[in-house]
């Protein structure tokens, strides 16, 4: 009887081998899953903290006051004029007849935000016909009171909190509270309002206005200079010396860090040409300069993978080069364009660093209502409410910070949809 | 194909209205908002008045940069018209070289208005017991050499770890001091009133001012490298988070960041007297320095509300006792330095350094 000859495969030494690879396929599966997982909690983190400190900024702690309009007072000729300080000092006075000494009545006060009476006038010059009237109004509570509210910040006198609320405050603000003339809501001021240095005032409107009019001028100036100078360098420039050295550049250029950009911008828009600074035109041509070469090289990529076929095709049925490449090669590499230039306007919209140096990073208040108006962008304002003193700006700059990352996740989101949906395989 | 052309129409014609509304207000070519430069330390002060001027009248809200006392003074030095600034805020006082650097570019004319006070605080947890240090401690804790402990007239690298080493009535607790980097001018205030104060205390070194002042500069400024001073940016919520982290370390910045967050931190008390309020206006909480804001006079007829905007600033309702600027921390002058300033600033009176 013949010996079944013992097969190579079911020796002992390949069935070791072969477990020592799967083994190893199986680690390297592992470091693989690893390495995602801390990346992905590592942003879960960033998110999860951020919203936590952030949420509170769109809310914010109001008091209701019964404000009456009295007509011997306030007349449709002096809304101007009036004092409307006076009138929500006394509305709240009024629910502490007890408090009568001027220093007393001075820290009552400073519950309401100090910006109560020209929301108050604002309300009154809008609508006249309030006058005689009296009316229900939410006003913001000052900051400090707003975090006393929401995390009980200066409440414990003796971890020394006490001295920014004072007994008497806490006190009536309590009572306040029990009387159920104190909530939470939504703070409007946050979307409508521009800078201010009380928390309860300030606003991101001026810095969301900034940085559209920034990234208009960027996108206008970068995206057709980008395009045309991808379709030259891909479709008509000749390969020879020259035109390696300007691609070796534009690549280089990709890399430079962005505050070269912003001190290029303040050697030339600024002190050369004479453009005013702290505006929204410069900062984007600074911007644009930064986003090109990213632009381009996308640009050149996306030519690139148009097939031949396309262009020999057009040639072939007689159309000039340029109707071939306007006509034909640019639609198809569209979408890779547009890509590149979401992916490029995005990093530019998180900038600081040269807006740094153009003087974008700047106190400004009135809301910007064009391009030469002064004004600063969403992670500047990010930037400035960080190194804020007042506690309430913490939970502002997190509020700030979460805008930012919407912005910047709806522009990738774009992108990736661009890419998928016009995108060709060949 | 459509896709093509209907895009690039539409990004022409919004090209052409910008481009049309950019050369129409370029023409222009003035400024009617005051631009201000200037001191970290002064700007949440400033930018208070700012705002309350915008509100209150009927001019823009001016703009305020952070760029450091040294930078403002550079960019406010640079030249007169509108593309320069209108005012600069500074923690310190102008040198004499900022103003032959001035008159050099045609700024002739700088009016100085000092608006207060603030002062430097050496801060740690509320969840320890309060420290309690004289600025000799400081000096020996956080020198880069020190005077031989021997009681030799020389100087050797700092050896001490521990407080306790510094000073035996102090805690052993390793020396570990959070502060502003070399930019800062609250670095540079707290050199010379700290630091340097502390180093005058030893007699020797005292009598080598007189012969050599580099030198003398040099041992009483000079900031130990061994990790146990840590450079900690110029962000002072940073500082106060760390401390918060790490009880036993401290940190050095403002007063208005101490009285901000008194619910976390708590200044230590240096010479017996303790970072308050009222111990820094009258002068015995020793480590604080004045602040200031000047104006270039000609530009007072060129860019609408400087004078408003200064009579703002030196309103009592701002920076009086009761004013708003003291409720966000500065430190306000007496009333006869504020009415000196007060006229100072309404004569636009020209400032002249006292030849030293």
């Amino acid at each position: 009887m013949p010996q079944t000859p013992v097969s190579f495969w079911d020796t002992p030494k390949f069935k070791r081998g072969l477990a020592k690879r799967r083994a190893a396929e199986w680690r390297f599966k592992l470091y693989g899953l690893i390495a995602m997982l801390i990346g992905l909690a590592s942003v879960a983190l960033l998110f999860v903290s951020i919203t936590l400190n952030g949420v509170g900024a769109f809310w914010q702690t109001q008091i209701k006051l019964d404000i009456f309009f009295d007509p011997a007072e306030f007349s449709e000729e002096n809304l101007q004029a009036a004092n409307y300080g006076k009138l929500v000092k006394n509305t709240l006075y009024s629910h502490f007849p007890e408090v009568t000494k001027r220093k007393e009545k001075r820290q009552l006060s400073r519950i309401v935000s100090v910006g109560a009476d020209i929301m108050v006038q604002k309300m009154v010059m809008a609508e006249p016909s309030l006058i005689g009237t009296t009316k229900s109004i939410w006003l913001p509570v000052d900051d400090v009171f707003d975090m006393l509210h929401k995390i009980d910040f200066g409440r414990d006198s003796s971890k020394g909190g006490s001295g920014l609320v004072s007994e008497n405050q806490l006190k009536w603000f309590d009572s306040l509270v029990a009387n159920g003339l104190i909530d939470s809501r939504f703070n409007r001021t946050y979307f409508t309002a521009g800078d201010s240095r009380e928390p309860e005032l300030a606003g991101l409107l001026g810095a969301l206005m900034g940085s559209f009019y920034t990234i208009l001028v960027t996108l206008l100036i970068s995206f057709p200079v980008g395009a045309a100078a991808a379709c030259y360098l891909e479709e008509f420039a000749p390969r020879n010396r020259f035109t390696d050295f300007i691609e070796i550049n534009i690549n280089n250029l990709a890399a430079v860090p962005s505050v070269v950009f912003g001190l290029l911008g303040l050697a030339v828009f600024i002190n050369f040409f004479g453009l005013p600074r702290s505006v929204p035109l410069v900062g984007g041509l600074v911007l644009s300069l930064m986003t090109l070469p990213t632009i381009i090289i996308a640009g050149r990529a996306a030519l690139h993978a148009v097939p031949p076929s396309i262009r020999e095709g057009a040639l072939a049925l007689g159309a000039s080069k340029t109707q071939t490449v306007i006509q034909e090669v640019v639609p198809l590499a569209m979408p890779g364009m547009l890509t590149g230039t979401i992916i490029g306007i995005a990093r530019a919209l998180g900038e600081t660093a040269p807006l740094l140096m153009i003087g974008m990073v700047a106190f400004i208040v009135d809301i910007p209502s064009g391009p030469l108006d002064p004004s600063t962008a969403l992670p500047v304002q990010i930037f400035l409410w960080v190194d804020s003193p007042e506690r309430a700006f913490v939970e502002k700059t997190s509020g700030a910070i979460l805008i930012l990352l919407a912005f910047l996740i709806t522009m990738n989101i774009v992108a990736v949809w661009l890419r998928q949906k016009f995108e060709r395989r060949w | 194909m459509i896709f093509m052309s209907s895009s690039l129409r539409v990004i022409l014609t919004v090209l052409a209205v910008m481009l049309g509304s950019f050369s129409t207000s370029l023409q222009a070519g003035e400024r009617d908002y005051i631009s201000i430069v200037g001191s970290s330390t002064v700007y949440p002060f400033a930018t208070v008045v700012a705002e309350r001027f915008g509100t209150s009248t009927q001019y823009k809200t001016p703009i305020i940069e952070s760029t450091g006392s040294g930078g403002g003074l550079k960019l406010f030095c640079a030249g007169i018209g509108v593309s320069h600034p209108d005012v600069t805020n500074a923690s310190r006082r102008i040198k004499q070289s900022e103003i032959d650097r001035c008159a050099e570019n045609g700024i002739s004319d700088i009016v100085e208005i000092k608006v207060g006070y603030d002062g430097i605080v050496i801060a740690h947890s509320t969840s320890t017991d309060r420290f309690s240090i004289t600025r000799r401690d400081i000096f020996l804790a956080l020198a880069k050499h020190v005077p031989d402990p021997g009681g030799e007239a020389k100087l050797i690298p700092n050896p001490y770890q521990t407080w306790k080493d510094v000073n035996a009535e102090l805690p052993d607790v390793a020396i570990r001091v959070l502060g502003p980097p070399p930019t800062s001018g609250t670095r540079d205030a707290f050199a010379e009133l700290a630091l340097e104060a502390g180093c005058k205390t030893f007699d020797w070194i005292k009598a080598i001012r007189k012969s050599d002042k580099s030198q003398y500069k040099s041992i009483c400024h000079a900031v130990r490298e061994d990790g146990v001073w840590v450079e900690a940016g110029e962000n002072d919520n940073l500082i106060v988070q760390k401390l918060n982290a790490d009880p036993t370390s401290l940190g050095v910045f403002g007063f208005s960041f101490l009285d901000q967050n008194s619910d976390l931190v708590q200044g230590s008390i240096v010479d017996g007297v303790a970072p308050e309020f009222e111990n820094i206006a009258d002068g015995s909480y020793k480590i604080s320095r004045a602040l200031y804001i000047y104006v270039k006079t000609a530009h007072v007829d060129l860019i609408p509300g400087i004078k408003e905007f200064i009579a703002e600033f030196t309103n009592d309702r701002a920076w009086g006792e009761d004013g708003y600027l003291v409720d966000k921390g500065m430190i306000p002058m007496s009333d006869m330095e504020r009415s000196e300033f007060k006229t100072a600033a309404m004569d636009l009176t020209t400032v002249q350094l006292a030849s030293e």
